[in-house]
Order: C-alpha cells, then sequence, then structure tokens
C-alpha cells in the first residue's frame, strides 16, 4: 500500500521536472535594483525604444524620478517628450485601433511586465530576435515565436541571425542552435547589448514593484523585533508555567 | 467611585463575569501541544484581514474599468498601501494554511466525536464561508487570472442538471462575467461574508466552550463527582467558573485556566507565525507565484484566455478531484461530496477512542493516506490536467474517499489501546 503511494508520487515529481517551458533555456537576467546607473540608464532606453508603443501608464514619471536618483529639471528634459506634468503616468498617445492594425494585437503594459513574465524571460526574449522574412517585420523570436513585435533595438545590436554549429548527436551530424550572432552593423557591441538590455530589464523589474527595496529595509526591522518579541514571550511563558510543572 | 461604577456595569450586564467564564476561569486541559495553536492563529489571521481589508477598501474600485488601476494605486501612491495589500494577500493564504492545520489537528485527535460534533459542524460551515470569501476576493484585483479563475469556477454550477444555466447567469449577475458580477462580489466580500464568518466564529467558540477543548489524549478533564475521583494538589490548586463544576457534580482534573497560561503560551506561538508570515510579506509576496499569481499581474482580458489557469493554491485539492472525472455533474458532485464527507466525519467515525495515540495502527496509516492524498491532489490541482496527471489524480481522489469508507468500516470495532486514566 505505502510502497503504491510512494512510488505514485515519485512518478509524479519525475513528470513534474518535465512540465512544459519556453523552446530554450533562459539565461539569468544580472539584475540589481541599487545599481542606480543601471536603472536610469534601463528608465532612458525604456522612453526612447519602448514607450511610443508600450505605456507604463501605473507608474508616474516623479516616481521614477525619486526612486531613480533624477533630478528633476534633468529627467523632464531628457526623459519627458511630449510635455507632461512630472506627476503623469508615462503613458503615450497611439490610438489603440492605429496600434491594433498595425501590430495585430495592442501592445501590452509593461508596468508589470517583469512580474508577469520574470525577469530572465526578459533579458533572454529581447536578445534572441534574429531574421526571419516570413514575418510581416522581418524577424521572429526564439523565446516568443511568432511575435508581433519588430526588433526595435536593431540599431544598437545590429542585424541579428541563428547560428548553428555541426555537431555529433547519436552517431550523426546535426545542425544545433547555439544562439544569436549580429552582423556587427549596431552601436554597440555584443557585451555592450547584454548589458544594455540587463539595465532594461532591471528598469522593468523596478517598475513591477517600485518598493521592494523599501519592503526589504522595513521587513528586516519587522523580524529583528519579532525574533525579540519572541525571546520574551518565550521566557514569559517558562516563568508562568512554573506553576503547572 | 471605580468599583461602585464596575459593580453598576457588572449588574446590568456581566462582563466580569463572562470573562471569568470563557477565559480566566475556563478550564483548559494542561497538555496542549504545537497543534493547538493554529484555532488562535486562525483568530488573529481574520483580524488581519478585517483591519487591512478596512484600509484596502478606502482606495479600491469596484469597477472593470478602475479596479486594476486601483489596485495598482494602492501599491505606489498609497502610504504604506503595499504593505496593506500584501499582509491582506498573504493573510488569505495564511488563513488556508491554519484552518488545514487546524482541521488535521481535529482528526488527529478525534476532535469531532461526541460531544463535539455541532462544534465540527460549525467549523465546517466556516470553512465553506471561508472559501466563498476567498474565492470573491481573488476576482476584485482584475487580473488575467481573477477572471479565468472566477469564469472555471463559476461554470462548476453550470453542470448541475435543469437549472445550471440560469444559476450561474444568477451569480453572475450578467451573461459573462463582468462588472456587474465584481460589484456584487466586493459587496459579498466586504460586508456580507465577514459578517457571516464572525458570527460563525463566535459561535463556533460558544460551542466549544460548552463541551470543553479535547486534548491530544482525547479524555474528558470533566469527571463525575461521584467521590471515585482522587484529585492531586495540582488539580486543586485553581479556581474555575462554578458553570464548569455544575455546582459541583463534576470535578476537573489536568486542567489549567485558560489565561493566564495559554494567552502566554499562544503569544510564543504568534510570535513564531508571524515571523515566518512577514518573512513572506516582505521578502517573497508573490510566495513563489502560489499566493499572487504571475498572470494577474496583468489586467483581466476577456478576448485572451491564459495557457493555463490553476485556482490558487488552497482550492486545488478539492479542484485536482473535480477534474479526475470526465463527467462534468460527476465531477463537481465528487468535489462538493470531499468536503460533506469531512463535514460528516462525526457520523463516519464510529469509534469511541478520539485520539491516534490510543487508536489502531490502521486508523494512524489511514490518516496518514488521507494527508498524503490531500497534499498530492493539491500538487495535481496545480499541474496542467496531462493523461499521467489526471490517471494520478483519480488514484488519489479514490484514496481521499477511501479513508471515509475504511474508516467506517473498521472503527465500530477497532482494536484501540487502554487509555490512560489522566492525561500525559
Amino acid at each position: 500500500m505505502m510502497k503504491t503511494l510512494f512510488s505514485a508520487v515519485a512518478l509524479l515529481a519525475s513528470s513534474l521536472a518535465m512540465a512544459a517551458g519556453p523552446t530554450i533555456p533562459l539565461d539569468k537576467a544580472p539584475i540589481d535594483l541599487r545599481d542606480q546607473a543601471s536603472l536610469q540608464n534601463g528608465a532612458k532606453l525604456y522612453q526612447n525604444y519602448c514607450l511610443g508603443c508600450h505605456q507604463m501608464q501605473y507608474q508616474r514619471y516623479s516616481r521614477t524620478f525619486k526612486d531613480l536618483g533624477i533630478p528633476e529639471e534633468l529627467g523632464m528634459e531628457h526623459l519627458m517628450f511630449t510635455g507632461e506634468k512630472v506627476g503623469d503616468h508615462i503613458t503615450n498617445s497611439m490610438p489603440a485601433e492605429y496600434a491594433e492594425t498595425s501590430f495585430g494585437v495592442l501592445p501590452p503594459d509593461l508596468t508589470n511586465v517583469a512580474r508577469v513574465r520574470g525577469a530572465d524571460w526578459l533579458y533572454t526574449y529581447l536578445r534572441t530576435f534574429y531574421v526571419d522574412e516570413s514575418r510581416p517585420f522581418g524577424v521572429n523570436n526564439k523565446v516568443f515565436p511568432q511575435v508581433g513585435m519588430p526588433h526595435v533595438l536593431q540599431e544598437l545590436q545590429g542585424v541579428p541571425t541563428r547560428a548553428y554549429e555541426t555537431r555529433l548527436v547519436d552517431g550523426q551530424s546535426t545542425e544545433v542552435y547555439v544562439g544569436i550572432r549580429t552582423d556587427g552593423s549596431g552601436e554597440l557591441s555584443t557585451e555592450e547589448y547584454d548589458r544594455a538590455v540587463a539595465d532594461l530589464v532591471n528598469y522593468l523589474v523596478y517598475t513591477g514593484e517600485p518598493t521592494k527595496l523599501e519592503s526589504h529595509a522595513l521587513g528586516t526591522k519587522v523580524l529583528i523585533f519579532i525574533f525579540i518579541f519572541f525571546v520574551l514571550a518565550y521566557f514569559l511563558k517558562k516563568e508562568y508555567w512554573k506553576d503547572v510543572h | 467611585m471605580f468599583k461602585n461604577m464596575m459593580s453598576w456595569i457588572e449588574y446590568r450586564l456581566p462582563f466580569m463575569d463572562k470573562l471569568n467564564l470563557h477565559v480566566v476561569q475556563y478550564p483548559a486541559p494542561k497538555n496542549f501541544n504545537f497543534w493547538y495553536f493554529f484555532g488562535s492563529l486562525a483568530i488573529v489571521v481574520l483580524i488581519n484581514q478585517i483591519v487591512t481589508g478596512i484600509w484596502l477598501t478606502m482606495s479600491y474600485e469596484p469597477s472593470a474599468e478602475g479596479a486594476f488601476a486601483s489596485i495598482e494605486y494602492i501599491m505606489r501612491d498609497v502610504e504604506y498601501g503595499w504593505l496593506l495589500r500584501y499582509m491582506h494577500s498573504t493573510g488569505a493564504s495564511a488563513f488556508f494554511v491554519v484552518v488545514y492545520l487546524h482541521m488535521l489537528r481535529g482528526m488527529m485527535y478525534g476532535s469531532y466525536q461526541k460531544p463535539r460534533e455541532l462544534l465540527w459542524i460549525f467549523g465546517m460551515l466556516i470553512f465553506l464561508v471561508l472559501m466563498a470569501e476567498a474565492f470573491m476576493g481573488y476576482m476584485l484585483p482584475w487580473g488575467q487570472m481573477s477572471y479565468w479563475g472566477a469564469q472555471v469556477i463559476i461554470s462548476i454550477f453550470g453542470v448541475i442538471p435543469f437549472i445550471g444555466d440560469d444559476l450561474t447567469l444568477w451569480i453572475r449577475g450578467d451573461y459573462v462575467i463582468s462588472g456587474a458580477t465584481l460589484n456584487r462580489f466586493f459587496a459579498l466580500h466586504v460586508i456580507a461574508l465577514p459578517l457571516v464568518l464572525v458570527v460563525l466564529v463566535f459561535l463556533h467558540i460558544m460551542a466549544l466552550h460548552e463541551v470543553g477543548s479535547n486534548n491530544p489524549d482525547g479524555i474528558d478533564i470533566k469527571r463525575d463527582n461521584d467521590g471515585t475521583v482522587e484529585l492531586t494538589e495540582a488539580d486543586k490548586k485553581f479556581t474555575f467558573h462554578q458553570y464548569f463544576t455544575r455546582g459541583g457534580k463534576k470535578v476537573i482534573v489536568d486542567a489549567i485556566p485558560f489565561h493566564p497560561y495559554y494567552t502566554v503560551k499562544d503569544l510564543v506561538g504568534l510570535a513564531g507565525f508571524l515571523f515566518i508570515f512577514a518573512f513572506v510579506i516582505f521578502f517573497m509576496p508573490e510566495g513563489g507565484g502560489f499566493f499572487l499569481e504571475p498572470p494577474n499581474f496583468e489586467v483581466a482580458n476577456p478576448m485572451k484566455t491564459p495557457d493555463h489557469i490553476a485556482p490558487v493554491w488552497y482550492f486545488t485539492p478539492f479542484y485536482a478531484i473535480l477534474r479526475a472525472i470526465p463527467d462534468p455533474l460527476f465531477g463537481a458532485i465528487a468535489m462538493f461530496a470531499s468536503i460533506i464527507a469531512l463535514a460528516l466525519l462525526p457520523w463516519i467515525d464510529r469509534g469511541k477512542v478520539r485520539s491516534v495515540r490510543y487508536r489502531s495502527e490502521l486508523h494512524r496509516w489511514n490518516l496518514v493516506m488521507f494527508c498524503v492524498s490531500f497534499v498530492v491532489l493539491g500538487v495535481l490541482g496545480v499541474l496542467p490536467a496531462t493523461p499521467t496527471y489526471t490517471i494520478l489524480s483519480q488514484i488519489f481522489s479514490f484514496t481521499y474517499f477511501a479513508f471515509f469508507g475504511l474508516l467506517w468500516v473498521y472503527s465500530k470495532n477497532e482494536k484501540t489501546k487502554p487509555l490512560p486514566v489522566r492525561l500525559t
């Protein structure tokens, strides 16, 4: 009886390991919410390359400036383009009908995208566009096949293609996908591009939960308080229970 | 002056007497262990939910257009709004954690057996209302899982013959889940169900204090005062409310007053619980994607079905039973039966010995099988319904129900160990 139970649990665990996921393994995103230079660069990239289509309608400019250590005048000059007020939400003015006819779907709001997709997914996704002439915008993506989005960072990365290597698999030589290569026409080197994407993802992780650092700082104090409370409560209990034992 | 005032009040409303009856002179068995923390913890979590809930409603907007944005407003613009929201969302999961452990305690020590059947029934009603409360609360953020999870759960009622379609229409208040559904769920979540919950908790505690607490040994601490009961020095040390001694007809052994002994002990349990609770709130509020599911950070979109819809973790054992049976109607029946069976435990279990400590080896393993089934079904309910998982769900649904069937059979003439005379 118990044997059957255990083998069933083991079977369940082994099949869990094979649960569905993206077709390629995700790269680990180097996220550091304390790195303000990285977050500022991420914000700059977002304003220049993403905001045209993707709103960030739950985050305010003022919040971003405050949390990222950007002086308001500087932020208004370099990160706000269409005369908004500093307390406004980060929105664009693309009409929904236009977006839907251009891309097939309304480009999603990205305020919380890092909480929906995860940082690693975003980091890999933005680095795995490749040329595919069969697609409307001439590019496809390894993490998000048949994606409706053009490769907006192409001027930074250069023209990306899939690289294959001939490898011996089970005695047969097979073409194996080994990654994305660019033709070097972009403004950034591969390392610089990876760094830029990491900065952008870092910023998206921040906007998903702007209170994270505050939460960790306060949480540490709360846990210390509760621990002291636990010790006091324990000795109080011991003292009272002397009557019982 | 103060004394006069107190006695003036006491004469009209015997507050001090009730306080003695239920707290200061309430006889509690002296051998409560770890498992007895979860009742008081459930009350703490209930208070947490009510208080944080009140503050959340101050900034929440119950409309299909504004709900999601108002949650983000709470998370970003309201002072400590993120903390209130995480305390509330983590509290929902914590509620089920403590309630499931509280129920398991009852099953281990036979706390549902005579004369505590009504107490158990009130507990099951609390559990049912809690499930409805949690389900309706989960819809309020109006994220993708709020919407599609609700779609799945409401459609369960649609399988009822003849009235199913009308019933789901009546629940939704619309042909699809919409702002109308959101508004009524909001009303039920913040007013109707919490009121019912508080009343049921009150009745649960009143019923408990009437019959008295069970204990890990499952033997009575109130004995007939027929002169055969030997009282120890410890028994004579404490005064209990005369209500419990029935004017000398009963004597109480191995008991201690609830206050201060269990209030200080529960404080220790509370601190331990709060440490874990605060850790989740501050450092992992999503609970690994189980307390706040990733798709729920995306606003509800009736045109876009998520790849994989899973109810929140505390519903998944029952959801797995629902899915295990191919026919939707029988699946729904099985799911409701799995909860009804729990409610009927006092009558399914025909044993006279309460605690697992003194019951048969068979009972011990039967209980283990039940726990394993419940946990594995919980895991399966999260996973997509592949053929392998469906077969596993069927196996563990069977063992879940087998617990009750076996219990009914062997409990009649169970070979139990001798009970101790006094608490150990």
